[in-house]
């Protein structure tokens, strides 16, 4: 307990100096919607494994670090870091138009911005609250629920910089949108806000990328708000490749207005701790979202999932597809939460959880809930755990795969029903590499890669 | 090439399933083994292929002068062997071209033969599709996963067509199949016929052998070998049904397992 009121201490007397330092160059709206964050954060500090939301994840060394807010210095990244990153994931290094930040920090440097088709906007959300104020002004804050998630309450004090992706009505993005996170410094907290706003009939995708370059204890707290506008389709990725001991927060809020598409695929890797709030809120009626994840995890990873699709309205639909991969001693904590209020009918809600558990060590808690209010409605959720099918193995054996390359095809197949959801197809094929290097199995590699 | 003797097989649960069973398979023959169900027919296969499932209680299995019995699945498979399943598992996220890439190189390199790449591969997939006439949009799919009855199966014989087995178990391979199917899948595997090669067909009717014809037919009744002949003995079962061999059986004329050539 100590160390927890400790922690909030830390975060309220930096938040303090700050806002004395006059450090927060922020527009004059900003200012009471930081203090309401702040006042929010202070009276619950982080939560314990008290709280309903948090049982099963502990944050006591997230809490007992003195995570420090990071100089603006580009000083960690190595020459050429950048491009090896994009150069490793997209197999060349220039491929689409990519926002970097360093522990938080936006690098004109490192970034490759450039002006989006009909006017649309990629910036850093520092930049974009001078030259776009109006927009971030009607977005930043209101959709993503801090008075709930002590987290975004958190980002939402600090609010400084991350990404802004824009497209106005009509309009298509050529290509997707890179926002690559990087963490370079150990002991740093980062504390990245994006906004990305596809206008009405617009079509966007935007990929996240989190990395991190240092094998130390860092500190991410991360939120994303997503808008898509009346028919807009917005599609949205994240990958996750923190560090070995590294402390992921992440929020996403994406709030749907009618008759919109959004998707988003989550892929985690990375991390010790991870812990990733997804919400999808239906605005307005007749719109479709799809919410895909996938975390393969070993050693002594934690990660944790909490997905919540509010039905607000009627006649829209929800897809929820996370998968899990689990070996050593990691733990997974999933739960997901559809609630259709009581005008939405019409509702279709799917949910599905699945782990796949490859050693005796590891741990998976699930807890898919559906709270429905409307009488006329199709929802269905699932959960499984499971080994590999001795059925399924001796069926590759019996082509003559060996125990090994068997396991691995069959683990393989169990993720790759996710990334099959993954349209951007570079991001496709990364993102089975990276889950091929976790099998580690050459066949495989060989095969597929 | 696959030498049987007195072989006794079953599971935990059921560990006499087969009772000293003997056959004698020579390369370019057809056997074909008929039983009822819950003969053992399935259980023989599956021994056969060295399903982990099954215990073998006693005898021995000779596949080209290694003892079978002491090989993993996978050496049997590495050996020339394969099963066309009755149930044919599906790996959902695993095309069939990866699946059967991975195959044919896996075993290739353990024969210290180069590689296949993309190319080669596709190759030699485009022909052996003509075999079973199945379209190619099918290497993509995963394997198995949604497929009809028809195509499970002849999507084993594709697989059979791609690794060439030098023995081919094929286990009710007819069993769910329409007639048009049973024809198409049949052509495949007379197709793949060779005087190196054998085939054991494992089937519960007979109509699958008007197609694929057998030298040898065994008839399996409760885990045993209670006759074999020619394929004749394959009318005669078609047109007098099972009840005679129980009558036969009961009346003990063949019990105690007759070797069968």
């Amino acid at each position: 307990m100590t160390t927890v009121a400790t922690a909030r201490d830390r975060y309220l007397g930096e938040f303090e100096a700050l806002e004395r330092q006059g450090a927060f160059r922020s527009p004059s709206w900003l200012a009471p919607l930081r203090r309401r964050a702040i006042d929010r954060f202070a009276e619950s500090g982080f939560p314990t494994t008290r709280d309903e939301d948090w049982r099963y994840t502990n944050l006591a060394s997230l809490a007992a670090t003195p995570f420090r807010a990071a100089a603006p210095s580009q000083a960690g990244v190595p020459d050429g870091a950048v491009e090896r990153l994009a150069l490793e994931a997209w197999r060349t290094p220039a491929i689409w138009p990519r926002l970097v930040f360093v522990d938080g920090r936006y690098s004109p440097k490192l970034s490759t911005a450039r002006a989006l088709p009909g006017g649309g906007r990629m910036a850093s959300l520092a930049e974009a609250m001078i030259t776009d104020a109006d927009m971030i002004e009607r977005h930043l804050g209101r959709h993503v629920h801090w008075g709930t998630n002590v987290f975004a309450a958190l980002n939402t004090a600090f609010v400084q910089d991350g990404g802004f992706v824009f497209l106005p009505p009509e309009t298509r993005g050529e290509t997707p949108v890179e926002l690559v996170f990087l963490a370079t410094t150990p002991g740093v907290v980062a504390q990245p806000r994006t906004l990305i706003v596809g206008g009405p009939h617009s079509r966007l995708t935007v990929i996240e990328r989190y990395v991190g370059i240092t094998d130390e204890a860092y500190f991410t707290n991360a939120v994303t708000e997503i808008v898509a506008g009346p028919g807009a389709a917005v599609d949205h990725y994240v990958v996750q490749e923190q560090g070995a001991d590294a402390f992921h927060v992440a929020t996403v809020h994406a709030a749907l207005e009618r008759d919109s598409t959004f998707a988003t695929c989550e892929a985690t890797f990375g991390g010790r701790l991870a812990r990733t709030t997804l919400a999808l809120t239906f605005a307005g009626e007749g719109a479709r979202g799809a919410i895909n994840g996938l975390y393969v995890v070993d050693g002594r990873q934690h990660v944790d999932h909490h997905v919540t699709v509010d039905h607000a309205v009627p006649r829209c639909a929800s897809r929820q597809l996370f998968k899990g991969v689990l070996d050593g001693t990691a733990r997974a904590v999933f739960s997901g939460r559809v609630i259709v209020r009581p005008d939405a009918q019409k509702t279709d809600a799917t949910q599905t959880n699945k782990h796949l558990l490859l050693s005796d060590g590891v741990e998976v808690d699930s807890k898919p809930q559906l709270e429905i209010f409307a009488d006329d409605v199709k929802c269905t959720h699932g959960a499984a755990e499971g080994q590999l099918a001795p059925e399924a193995l001796f069926y590759l054996k019996s082509r003559g795969l060996g125990e090994e390359t068997a396991r691995a095809l069959l683990t393989y197949g169990f993720a790759h029903e996710v990334l099959e959801r993954v349209a951007v197809e570079p991001l496709q094929a990364y993102l089975d590499r990276l889950l091929m290097t976790r099998l580690a199995s050459d066949r495989i590699t060989k095969e597929i890669a | 090439m696959l030498s049987i003797r007195n072989l006794s097989a079953g599971v935990e649960d059921k560990p006499d399933i087969l009772k000293r069973i003997s056959l004698e398979v020579r390369a370019g023959e057809v056997h074909a083994i008929m039983g009822p169900n819950g003969s053992g027919k399935s259980t023989l296969a599956q021994v056969l292929a060295g399903h982990p499932g099954y215990i073998v209680t006693s005898g021995e299995v000779t596949y080209l002068g290694q003892n079978l019995l002491a090989l993993p699945a996978e050496e049997r498979a590495r050996a020339g062997l394969f099963l066309a399943f009755q149930y044919p598992v599906e790996i959902p996220g695993v095309s069939n071209a990866y699946f059967l890439k991975a195959a044919v190189n896996e075993r290739r390199s353990r024969q210290g033969l180069e590689e296949l790449d993309a190319m080669e591969f596709l190759q030699l997939l485009d022909e052996k599709l003509g075999v079973v006439e199945m379209d190619r949009s099918f290497v993509n799919r995963p394997v198995n996963e949604g497929f009809s009855g028809g195509e499970k199966k002849r999507n084993e014989i594709l697989q059979m067509a791609v690794l060439e087995p030098k023995l081919a178990i094929l286990d009710e391979t007819d069993s769910g199949l329409d007639i048009d199917a049973l024809k198409t899948v049949a052509q495949g595997v007379n197709r793949l016929r060779r005087p190196d090669n054998a085939l054991i067909l494992v089937t519960h009717y007979q109509r699958l052998l008007q197609y694929v014809e057998p030298d040898h037919v065994h008839v399996l009744f409760d885990g045993h070998i209670v006759k074999s002949g020619g394929k004749e003995l394959a009318l005669e079962l078609e047109r007098k049904g099972y009840d005679w061999i129980r009558e036969e059986a009961a009346a003990g004329e063949t019990a105690g397992g007759s070797v069968a050539r």
